[in-house]
């Protein structure tokens, strides 16, 4: 076959066709012709329709997908290994780039690691976790605007996709009003938070709440009851409890199976027990329901979100110890955020021994004892876990982070095989999987 | 105002400084500081010497429903004629996580118990972890598991070792199938061998990578950078303070 759409060249393993686009029946016709009926079709790892750089390899007869391969690490960078040659709080810069779409789950499951392990857990302030839970939640519904937005994408709904990328531009504008970063924040770190919230936060947020409240009802009125949404999505990526529970897969994947199983519930952190939210489950097992449950989890977000800024009583964001705090609030000058001016005449001009604990704290840090620990929150995409070992030094000795993507990724060829070819793109969209994740 | 107790001198814990003693399990012993090690070591911090320990076995009763667990596991060895001295080599309670630490040749016994006895029920493998204690001789490369229990509520951490000149440890993708990859994962940067895995291939480097890059004794590598005039060498090379 030689159309303009596919060349083909002959190998040692057989004709290899290159597919630019065009017609699918064209491709599997001439293939038919060849005496192997057994076709392998590499997807990626660039292909648009995929969540970042991730590889799919497909064997094909016909329509079917018989049998279906993740190939992943192109996006590996290093980051567990980077962190052993950094301090505890230069770690939070490192950990937010991994999921870049949950960056506040990465910072949060890592400095609960370090601060169990300091022994601080409970002389964190309230307001930093009331602060954290906050920007959690507004998290949990960028990442879910993401999912939704991009799985209608790839189904060729692109009003779905500039509404959900609409809305996740106005929690980026709140990220950034917050942290100074529309993502890799490092705001989160051991013992609290960076900084305070600016003035203005709130009212942002409180604005925003309400225009959620309204943009919500939109993604209903487009896809929820849509026939041709529904007929693409429902019985398609099929993966029940049994197949969750080997696999170990969480998140959505799990609750579309019936199973209220979520961290926030059964293992609470940050303070999660005092809030008053619900876990929205499906029993479709399918790709549909997990759509659901994602909607249905963005209003629960809102939730919190309010009671959030309802608590929020002015009070210190970092542990009072000032072996382990940044001896300084940070400010915004020139040439970003640095250290405050008040706070630099203070240690060049009055004060040598908090100039000293300034020096040896930026670039030596502190001691954390050694031990391990493990910490684990639940992201928009299920478990992420943290594993943390220290041999007592001002670095860590080992960080391990157990990413909801990658473990759910595994699920691929679960959901896949013996389906059909156009299934696959949604089958890998209802697993929301985030490759900066997936690799680190 | 001699009556008066003396807040200084309360002897409480908070006050006391922090214990040096004999406790804990020595994985290492650091020697200097700051990096000063080439000769011309003017401040007396080179000839620091530092025992590097790790929380030691904790001692009956561990606490909690952690004891529960511990009794229905040994129970339910012993059930299917194993000595659970012989599989569990040493039970750490450390920041309120229970750890067993298993012989690698009864861990598939141990996960498939651990996973099917009612009384237990840890249905959830969040993957492992692996860890290169390179100067812990006989002892170097750990992988640890963490298991979680949606029936109980409950998770706890499996510690396994195996030394750096054989590196095998059975696989558990028999028992918790979704360590397929988090086992490639660990083979892939720790060089650790799951014997019995279905296709131990690498997984992030590409397959033609040499070396694992996870073990203590990789270097990180980088290349010194220029910035406002100054040269910043390389992040491991820079002078480390543990």
């Amino acid at each position: 076959m030689s159309t303009s759409h596919a060349s083909a060249r002959d190998t040692t393993e057989g004709p290899v066709y290159t597919v630019t686009g065009g017609d699918w029946d064209e491709v599997v016709r001439s293939a038919a012709k060849a005496d192997d009926e057994r076709i392998v079709v590499n997807m990626g790892p660039q292909h648009p329709s995929t969540h970042g750089v991730l590889r799919l390899i497909l064997e094909i007869d016909g329509e079917t997908v018989t049998e279906a391969r993740c190939g992943i690490g192109y996006l590996h960078t290093g980051i567990e290994k980077n962190l052993e040659y950094r301090t505890w709080t230069q770690g939070t810069t490192f950990v937010t780039r991994m999921d870049y779409l949950t960056p506040f789950f990465n910072e949060t499951a890592y400095c609960l690691g370090v601060e169990r392990l300091l022994g601080i857990k409970d002389q964190v302030p309230d307001r930093a976790s009331v602060i954290r839970v906050l920007l959690m939640e507004l998290n949990r519904i960028s990442s879910h605007l993401v999912a939704i937005a991009t799985g209608g994408m790839e189904l060729g709904a692109t009003t779905i996709m500039i509404y959900g990328f609409r809305d996740r531009e106005l929690i980026l504008d709140i990220y950034e009003l917050i942290t100074g970063l529309r993502m890799n924040h490092a705001y989160i770190r051991p013992g609290g938070l960076a900084q305070d919230l600016p003035p203005g936060a709130v009212d942002q947020m409180r604005e925003f709440v309400k225009t959620m409240k309204k943009n919500l009802p939109e993604y209903d009125k487009l896809a929820t009851g849509n026939p041709i949404f529904k007929a693409r999505m429902q019985d398609v990526g099929h993966l029940d409890l049994t197949g969750c529970m080997a696999l170990g897969a969480t998140g959505p994947i799990l609750r579309a199976t019936g199973l209220a199983h979520d961290l926030r519930k059964t293992d609470p952190y940050c303070g999660y027990e005092t809030y008053d939210f619900d876990v929205p489950t499906a029993d479709t097992c399918d790709a549909y329901g997990r759509f659901l449950i994602r909607l249905e989890e963005m209003r629960q977000s809102l939730r919190i979100v309010e009671q959030c800024l309802d608590r929020l009583e002015p009070g210190a964001v970092m542990v009072a110890d000032k072996k382990i705090a940044w001896p300084a609030q940070l400010a915004l000058g020139p040439d970003g955020l640095g250290n405050s001016l008040d706070h630099i005449k203070k240690i060049m001009g009055t004060s040598m021994e908090a100039l000293i604990h300034h020096f040896k704290l930026v670039t030596e840090g502190f001691r954390v004892p050694a031990g391990q620990t493990y910490a684990a929150v639940e992201s928009p995409k299920g478990e992420l876990g943290v594993h943390v070992v220290s041999d007592g030094g001002t670095r860590p000795f080992r960080v391990h982070f157990r990413d909801p993507s990658f473990t759910n990724l595994q699920a691929m060829a679960a959901m896949c095989e013996g389906g059909q070819v156009a299934d696959v793109i949604v089958a890998v969209a209802s697993i929301d999987p985030v490759m900066g994740g997936v690799d680190r | 105002m001699s009556d008066q107790p003396n807040p200084e001198k309360e002897l409480s814990e908070q006050n006391l400084p922090g214990q040096r003693g004999e406790h804990g399990e020595e994985i290492r012993v650091q020697r200097g500081m700051f990096g000063a090690n080439s000769g011309g070591d003017t401040s007396g911090y080179g000839g620091l010497v530092r025992s590097v320990r790790l929380p030691g076995p904790a001692t009956r009763p561990y606490g909690g429903w952690f004891d529960e667990v511990a009794d229905e596991l040994e129970g339910a060895l012993e059930e299917q004629g194993l000595v659970p001295e012989n599989a569990i080599e040493k039970t750490v309670v450390d920041r309120g996580e229970l750890t067993f630490h298993i012989a690698r040749e009864h861990l598939v016994q141990v996960a498939k118990t651990l996973r099917d006895d009612p009384a237990l029920r840890f249905e959830l493998c969040t993957g492992v972890s692996g860890v290169h204690y390179l100067e812990d001789k006989g002892r170097e490369l750990h992988a640890v598991y963490h298991l979680r229990s949606i029936t109980h509520g409950r998770l706890i951490r499996l510690e396994v070792c195996a030394p750096d000149r054989d590196p095998h440890i059975p696989s558990l993708v028999p028992v918790y199938p979704t360590n397929d990859w988090h086992e490639r994962e660990t083979y892939d940067f720790f060089g650790l061998v799951f014997d019995g895995h279905p296709a131990l291939t690498r997984i992030m480097m590409p397959d033609d990578w040499q070396g694992f890059p996870q073990r203590k004794d990789y270097p990180l590598g980088g290349i010194a950078v220029e910035y406002k005039g100054a040269q910043i060498p390389a992040p491991d090379q820079r002078r480390s303070y543990s």
